[in-house]
């Protein structure tokens, strides 16, 4: 069972933290130890580690990769296959990058809600869900579109205008015939 | 109220505070604007505030009061708000709070909702954070979306049931029926979490398990979609570096090894697909790496047949030799798991595991190390024990302890011969010296005792060990000792292991003296000497005087053990010269306590007043006056004298004069030929394990039989027992074994025990066996209290109990009212 999931950068700022159980207390410390433990590695040695006190000492290892500015630290315990995670955690890049296109550190600080939400698509309860990438993608995509159509986050202002264009204006007739003139209404398409 | 601003404003903000306390104002800013915000109860703008409120939470900041709104956020009828309120429930909300209760009614009606994605959402916050009761209501909902066709909530309901099953373990029938369809699917998605699901119950009850082996053919079920997975070529939807969805493979010999376990007809069916897999797998990458760890895993766990595990043995060396560090590390942990069994196969790559000591990445040494420690035996001792002292020379400080104590271990059970084993012994205070821990000395010393032939060599080895530096505390006491007890062999000159060096009595003393004055030397190593000088004025005969200068300049130090030690040794030379030499006399052989090597902290001899006996301050303990003031106030203190505990240390302290008479009824077993007349007389010097020695065994050669044993506490999930023991020869002592022992699911640490009795018994408590108290009745704390009851009096005692649980300080006091007549009649 996965018992976290840490993203943070080569400063120690959290971009991302989950945690199956949650526990409200011991967060942020366990963020700081965590990435003590991590930041203190070289490049050319293993990706595991044994868990410091706080995460439950000998029995939960951690398992670490590093891109670039990032690192993407799964806290698990002995049920799990490192190896397995270590491919997990590509996979989540990937994913990611699939999603953002070429992502970087900032779209992860701005887009800190998306991230959950890939990462609620792959991982339930500290347990894999789904590891397709397609398939992951293509959930996202989907409830994406269903938030659009409910216009998202930044509704109000769209809201007003939708509400405008939605407003009734009575029918204003094409043509009107007054004998043998015919003259064209124009077309009022700001109000359409 | 203007519109609140938008997320990646807020983060655009935040970033913008060049120091932690602009960064804090502004959020502080923020969480005011939301909170009158949420007050207003605005519909619009909630799951923004929300939003934020989520991010502030990330960085660090409280975020409790938006609790509320999420339950609010997720009864809206819109997506996003739901989205946003559900994520918001499972980063903020946990079982604690009692406002996760409500969201009961809303998720049930989500799980029916007519979108699929609420439903998901529905799904993946219980299947995240649902509490017992909530899993108890929802389960019914859960298990009906376990049946439905569409696979993208199947396989949600499938990890959402793996969690309902961990939290109510009752429900688990419910989902049975369920399962049996679950392995027909073709989406991999819901093939991967059925397994798991599968797994969960298998590992749960091992009734589920039986079924799934005999009624369910589980085992040709997976063994067939195994084989689908090797042989259908490449499928680019599942497709991970060139291997077929390798987490479901890895997903499925996981089950494998469950359902195989003990078990000869599911071993057997799976011996095929097992060779194959380990033999087709590609290794060039870490997927393929990662299929044949899992493999190898389970291969060993299973009953396989004997070829398959030496395939499997062979991969593992094959691991070893690769270049990629994860994989000599996952290869390291896993032959350290199956040494125990195939003990054989793993010997044959012992060279290379050595080879990983030299690695330069810490995890991979540490594992290294263990599994060499794990491989010595009789044959290789030598060869494995050259490897670790240079392991020991060059490895980082953090493992020189470990590392320490095990070569101990090993050398304690296979060593060769006596010399080589005090040459290791010697090797290893020399380079690790003060990294040694505190009980290996005791341990050593009795070692030194007992190889009576060696004696001379070894004084002479340590005296030149500590000639040039002795700044490394264990390796000087244990020196100090030595030069102490056989200081005559060292003058004389007689080695014969080795060319026999000159030294003047002089010269020893002056060592000792050096050791005495110097700054790096510890309160216990100064006691080491100048115990140690005392005993060589009996051994030496020109230098007696300088001694006694020595002596009693120490008479007035300001260390209190010094001074008590140097007080009493003048006492020795002045009133009761007579006895000197007797009492300063050679050591016998000390019987041989039990122990489970080097690490086990040894039993010492703590002790109480009264007053002429010295109690050696814990360096590290609290100190006892406090503990007894408490006592002394809870009690009313009138009638009952309080008991000052010791912590557990290691340093030696002399006997004590109750102790005496206690001590007139023992026969030393195994006393050997260099044994002065034994037990009458006191042996003021004596090293702390003469008492373990007794301690671990009956304490009296004469014991009553059997007085039942009580029940003397028993509060919160800890139990203390008293066990009883008399003499028939001393009637008026008894001594009470307890043991400590904790049924709940977390240890409880710092654990002392303090005892008080009333004024007309006197009470010795010897030191615990360690301050931890392990969870599940995993293991005891025990300790020794020795009572003595001229009077014939009925036994009462009051006990305080101090400890650590679940992080926070617990104490009890409690009164023990219940001992059997046996214990005091």
């Amino acid at each position: 069972m996965i018992k976290a999931i840490l993203i943070f950068n080569n400063h120690g700022k959290p971009r991302l933290s989950k945690f199956y159980p949650y526990s409200e207390d011991t967060q942020q410390q366990i963020i700081r130890e965590t990435f003590h433990l991590v930041s203190k590695r070289d490049e050319n040695v293993c990706n595991f580690l044994e868990g410091g006190l706080l995460i439950g000492g000998s029995d939960n290892k951690l398992i670490y990769r590093h891109y670039a500015t990032l690192y993407f630290v799964f806290c698990v315990d002995s049920s799990e296959s490192e190896l397995g995670i270590l491919d997990l955690i590509q996979v989540f890049v990937e994913t990611l990058d699939k999603c953002f296109e070429n992502v970087c550190e900032l779209d992860l600080i701005f887009h800190v809600d998306k991230v959950h939400n890939i990462l609620a698509e792959m991982v339930m309860g500290g347990m894999v869900l789904e590891t397709n990438m397609n398939e992951i993608v293509t959930q996202i995509d989907a409830q994406n579109k269903l938030e659009k159509s409910e216009a998202g986050l930044a509704g109000a202002p769209a809201r007003a205008v939708s509400a405008v264009k939605n407003m009734n204006l009575p029918e204003i007739p094409r043509n009107i015939n007054i004998g043998d003139i015919s003259i064209k209404v124009p077309n009022l398409p700001s109000f359409k | 109220m203007p519109a609140p601003i938008r997320l990646r404003e807020l983060i655009r903000t935040i970033r913008t505070a060049r120091t932690q306390a602009e960064e804090r104002e502004m959020i502080q800013k923020e969480c005011a604007a939301i909170r009158s915000s949420f007050r207003e109860e605005d519909n619009t703008y909630r799951c923004r505030n929300v939003a934020k409120l989520l991010y502030m939470h990330m960085l660090g900041y409280p975020a409790h009061f938006g609790q509320l709104e999420c339950l609010k956020l997720i009864a809206s009828q819109k997506f996003t708000d739901k989205r946003i309120g559900y994520l918001g429930a499972m980063l903020l909300l946990d079982e604690r709070q009692d406002v996760h209760l409500l969201m009961t009614n809303c998720i049930k009606n989500d799980l029916n909702h007519s979108t699929q994605f609420v439903q998901g959402l529905a799904l993946c916050t219980l299947g995240c954070m649902g509490s017992s009761e909530m899993c108890r209501d929802l389960a019914g909902e859960v298990e009906k979306l376990l049946k439905t066709s569409n696979s993208y909530l199947r396989k949600k309901a499938a990890l959402c049931a793996v969690h309902v099953i961990r939290k109510v373990p009752e429900l688990m029938e419910m989902f049975l029926p369920a399962t049996k369809n679950l392995l027909n699917e073709k989406n991999h998605g819901v093939l991967h979490t059925s397994v798991v699901l599968l797994t969960e119950m298998c590992e749960r009850s091992p009734d589920m398990l039986a079924h799934f082996r005999k009624n369910e053919k589980l085992v040709p079920q997976l063994v067939r979609i195994l084989k689908n997975l090797i042989m259908s070529g490449y499928s680019p939807e599942h497709d991970v570096s060139g291997i077929s969805d390798p987490f479901l493979q890895v997903r499925i010999l996981r089950l494998l090894r469950i359902l195989g376990r003990n078990d000869d007809d599911s071993s057997e069916a799976m011996n095929d697909i097992l060779a194959q897999v380990a033999t087709n797998t590609e290794t060039s990458k870490n997927v393929g790496n990662a299929i044949l760890y899992e493999t190898v895993l389970t291969i060993m766990d299973i009953k396989s047949e004997s070829g398959l595990r030496v395939l499997a043995i062979n991969i593992l060396g094959r691991f070893l030799l690769n270049n990629d560090k994860n994989i000599r590390y996952v290869a390291l942990t896993s032959l350290l798991k199956t040494v125990q069994t195939d003990h054989n196969a793993v010997q044959r790559h012992r060279s290379t595991i050595v080879d990983c000591l030299k690695d330069l990445d810490v995890s991979i040494k540490r594992r290294a190390m263990e599994l060499s420690f794990a491989l010595v035996n009789g044959n290789n001792i030598r060869g494995m024990m050259k490897e670790l002292l240079y392991f020991l020379d060059s490895c980082e400080p953090e493992f020189k302890a470990d590392c320490a104590s095990g070569i101990f271990l090993a050398a304690e059970k296979y060593a060769p011969s006596k010399r080589w084993h005090i040459d290791t012994i010697m090797r290893v205070l020399t380079t690790a010296g003060s990294y040694v821990r505190d009980d290996a000395v005791p341990n050593l010393i009795q070692l030194i005792t007992n190889s009576v032939e060696m004696h001379a060599y070894t004084v002479q080895r340590l005296y030149k060990a500590i000639l040039g530096d002795y700044s490394q505390q264990p390796l000087v006491q244990v020196a100090a000792w030595c030069i102490g007890e056989y200081g005559d062999l060292l003058v004389s000159g007689q080695c014969e292991e080795e060319e026999p060096i000159q030294v003047t009595e002089d010269e020893v003393l002056d060592i000792l003296e050096s050791v005495l004055i110097s700054n790096m030397s510890t309160s216990v190593t100064r006691g080491y000497a100048l115990t140690a000088i005392m005993k060589l004025s009996t051994r030496f005969t020109s230098t007696v005087n300088r001694i006694k200068k020595v002596v009693s300049i120490y008479g007035s130090s300001i260390d209190v053990e010094l001074q008590q030690r140097a007080v009493e040794y003048n006492a020795l030379f002045k009133k009761y010269d007579h006895m000197r030499s007797a009492l300063l006399e050679r050591m016998p052989v000390m019987e041989k306590v039990t122990t489970n090597g080097p690490t086990e902290i040894v039993q010492t001899n703590g002790e109480t007043e009264p007053a002429p006996l010295e109690t050696k301050p814990p360096p590290s303990g609290p100190q006892p006056t406090s503990q007894a003031n408490d006592l002394l106030d809870l009690l009313g203190g009138n009638d009952i004298t309080p008991v000052i505990p010791t912590a557990p240390t290691s340093k030696p302290a002399s006997a004590g004069g109750e102790l005496l008479d206690l001590l007139g009824d023992i026969n030393l077993t195994g006393a050997p030929a260099t044994a002065p007349t034994p037990a009458p007389v006191p042996q003021i010097s004596q090293p702390s394990f003469l008492l373990d020695g007794l301690s671990s065994q009956p304490l009296f050669n004469d014991i009553t039989a059997g007085i039942p044993s009580i029940t003397a506490y028993s509060k919160n999930g800890l139990k203390i027992e008293f066990t009883f023991e008399r003499s028939n020869t001393n009637p008026s002592v008894t001594v009470i074994t307890i043991q400590a022992s904790n049924s709940t699911e977390l240890d409880m640490t710092d654990f002392v025990f303090q005892a008080a009795v009333p004024k007309t018994f006197q009470l010795q408590l010897l030191s615990p066996s360690s301050s931890i108290v392990p969870a599940f009745n995993t293991g005891t704390i025990t300790q020794v209290i020795k009572v003595l009851n001229p009077q014939k009096q009925q036994l009462r005692m009051r006990i305080k109990l101090t400890y650590n649980h679940k992080g926070s300080a617990m104490q009890d006091l409690a009164e023990v009212n219940n001992f059997p007549p046996q214990s005091w009649q």
